[in-house]
């Protein structure tokens, strides 16, 4: 089997964020970056579902800045096999990130491709299912699992999703519960939170990164058209929320939730 | 617009990809895993030894020496994941650099190739602690005048004597104990004791106020007999123990750059939050004055210690370098550790924050692995050629 995980460079969700004067993007210089926590989720379900087979390859690709290579190296630290890197300074969106990864998969011909249900930057979730339709693949989204993150088998790094013969089945967070289905592969598959606690990339599982392989592309030998199909016009911080208030006792409290904040 | 975090000088964009994801890998398990638990371990008095696995996996242990399991990791990266344990708690950082620097260290520079191949690999996944013993109850900074003693006897080595204020010591599972086999200095050995040998007691310290997340003890060594084979056979003198502190002095100068970041951050959020006469009190020229000094000396610090890494990844790295590095560090630390206490106010004095406890930890590492005036006189005996050890004789 060989599977294909997503891995984008997003800002690192702990710092603030700051909008640069023009408006339409954010302050780059000092800002660290980070592997899209979903994203890591799914290199993670990646590995446990080669190792648990006892064979197979992890590609993992990545389009963006030069730099973004430390988030694949990340990747390959934490164990995949090897990496693609299209790269890229421009803006993109998920229609040209949709194309480009499914000119990576024509080339790479995985079996199942895992990508992060959506990354942590602009949240807009579309990638894997216009990956699905260019494919003409099925597509599994918000795979997560039955059992918990505290349980025996996600301490034995169990893979929450099995495959028999060209069966993919897994469980899916819907709302107010869960729902198993089975897709035919070769198959999409987006990552909930709850799928697995990744591992963190070991010392020794970064020297041995810098020996793997890193192909490298250009925007223009993955996409017809490099040109944005969505512009961003603005982007703005959110209102600042004014300060709470404490209040002497559950009365006063009971009182003004009835009284100012209307809620009861 | 503010400046964030605090890497102020863009030291940042001096270190090389495998450095930087070295020190994230280890800046976000710390953060995860260890700051959770640090507080109830530091009140307890114990140190969080189910992590050990952890710590292990992630290939902190000996991170530096080539083969045997191990990392095979540059200075720099290694300097950069002591500086993220620090950032936890100095008892972190303090196992972390007894496992490596003092036993796997010495090990690796001065035992055999089957002590290397036996030892190594278990120690570098975390499956037996080390502990280093070289100082004794009225011999800390005059190690040379050690009485512990080490005697032939046939097949085996006797050893008798005591070791004080030893790191891991009634946790680990093999000790490595420096003992003279002759008179003079020139005649200490290295020698590999392992848990449970006849005549061989650990008992751990209490009461201490300090790095109370570590685990500090004495060994006793009454008729200890060891079989020939236990001696570390490439350790003649003084210098031996001496290079392996070297090795754990560099770590420490590192190292306390992250419990200095931390105490620097917190107080920094704690300014911008607090407000008193109507404003944040960060704006008031005196707080501001502490926040620029701790950022400062971290910033120094921090170029400091990234050249001598490069020096010892060039194999230039002199002893000396080292010790102004250590006294200067960890001294700065202490301070920033201070001020940031101050800023906080009587919040500075409770658990809630981590400030008090780096700075009650930083009380030890001021003083352990060669004090702030040994180091002094190491560097002044290095610029003027005038030994002021025996000033005194």
């Amino acid at each position: 089997m060989k599977y294909l995980v997503t891995v984008k460079s997003v800002e690192d969700p702990e710092i603030k964020i700051k909008i640069k004067p023009d408006g339409t993007s954010i302050e780059t210089d000092q800002v660290k970056y980070v592997v899209n926590p979903f994203d890591e989720i799914a290199v993670e379900e990646a590995l446990r579902l080669r190792d648990a087979a006892g064979g197979g390859e992890v590609v993992a690709v990545t389009i963006g800045r030069k730099d973004a290579q430390q988030q694949l190296r990340t990747a390959l630290a934490m164990g995949a096999d090897r990496g693609v890197h299209v790269v890229c300074d421009q803006p993109l969106d998920p229609t040209l990130v949709s194309e480009a990864l499914a000119k990576v998969v024509e080339g790479e011909k995985p079996d199942l491709v895992l990508m992060g249900k959506q990354a942590v930057d602009d949240d807009q979730g579309q990638v894997g299912a216009m990956l699905a339709e260019r494919l003409g693949w099925g597509q599994a989204s918000f795979v997560s699992k039955e059992t918990s993150l505290e349980s025996e088998d996600e301490k034995a790094k169990k893979p929450g999703v099995s495959i028999a013969g060209t069966t993919l089945q897994v469980v899916r967070e819907v709302d107010g519960g869960m729902e198993s289905v089975t897709v035919t592969l070769p198959a999409i598959l987006t990552t909930d939170l709850r799928l697995n606690v990744p591992r963190y990339a070991s010392l020794p599982g970064i020297m041995k990164a810098k020996k793997k392989e890193v192909k490298e592309l250009k925007l223009a030998d993955v996409v017809a058209d490099p040109t944005p199909k969505v512009k961003i016009l603005k982007l703005e911080p959110p209102a600042q929320r004014k300060a709470g208030i404490k209040v002497a006792d559950v009365p006063t409290l009971v009182t003004k939730l009835k009284t100012e904040a209307k809620v009861l | 617009m503010t400046f964030e975090g605090w890497d102020f000088c863009r030291i940042d964009d001096e270190l090389s990809e495998e450095e930087r994801m070295a020190r994230d890998t280890t800046r976000r398990f710390v953060d995860d895993r260890f700051k959770p638990l640090i507080t109830e371990h530091f009140r307890k008095g114990t140190f969080p030894m189910q992590l050990v696995p952890e710590i292990a996996e992630l290939g902190v242990f000996g991170a530096t020496i080539k083969g045997y399991d191990c990392a095979g990791m540059n200075n720099v990266a290694y300097g950069l994941v002591l500086q993220e344990l620090e950032r936890g708690d100095s008892g972190l950082r303090s196992f972390a650099s007894v496992q490596s620097s003092l036993v796997m260290y010495p090990i690796w520079r001065y035992g055999t190739e089957a002590q290397k191949q036996h030892w190594l690999p278990l120690m570098a996944r975390g499956k037996k602690i080390g502990c280093f013993g070289l100082t004794e109850a009225d011999f800390g900074s005059d190690p040379g005048g050690m009485r512990t003693r080490a005697t032939l006897d046939g097949d085996h080595w006797v050893l008798n004597g005591s070791k004080m204020w030893i790191t891991n010591g009634s946790i680990a599972d093999v000790a490595v104990v420096w003992a003279k086999t002759g008179d003079s200095q020139d005649s200490i050995k290295g020698f590999l004791v392992e848990k449970g040998t006849p005549g061989f007691t650990a008992s751990n310290i209490e009461g201490k106020f300090s790095l109370r997340a570590s685990v500090t003890s004495e060994l006793a060594f009454d008729g200890c007999r060891l079989k020939k084979d236990a001696v570390l056979p490439e350790s003649h003198g003084l210098g031996a123990p001496l290079s392996c502190l070297n090795q754990a002095r560099y770590g420490i100068s590192w190292g306390v750059i992250g419990a200095a970041a931390d105490c620097y951050e917190t107080a920094r959020a704690y300014a911008l939050e607090r407000v008193q006469f109507g404003s944040p009190i960060a704006g008031f020229q005196l707080v501001q004055e502490k926040l620029v000094t701790m950022l400062t000396e971290i910033s120094k610090a921090q170029l400091l210690c990234l050249r001598l890494g490069r020096l010892k990844d060039q194999d230039k790295l002199r002893p000396p370098q080292v010790s102004m590095a250590k006294r200067n560090n960890v001294s700065w630390a202490l301070e920033i550790a201070r001020l940031a206490r101050e800023v906080l106010g009587a919040n500075g004095i409770a658990d809630e924050y981590p400030v008090i406890r780096h700075m009650l930890n930083l009380e030890s590492v001021y003083t352990y692995e060669g004090t702030h005036d040994i180091h002094t006189l190491i560097v002044g005996r290095d610029i003027t050629g005038l030994d002021a050890f025996h000033a005194g004789a």
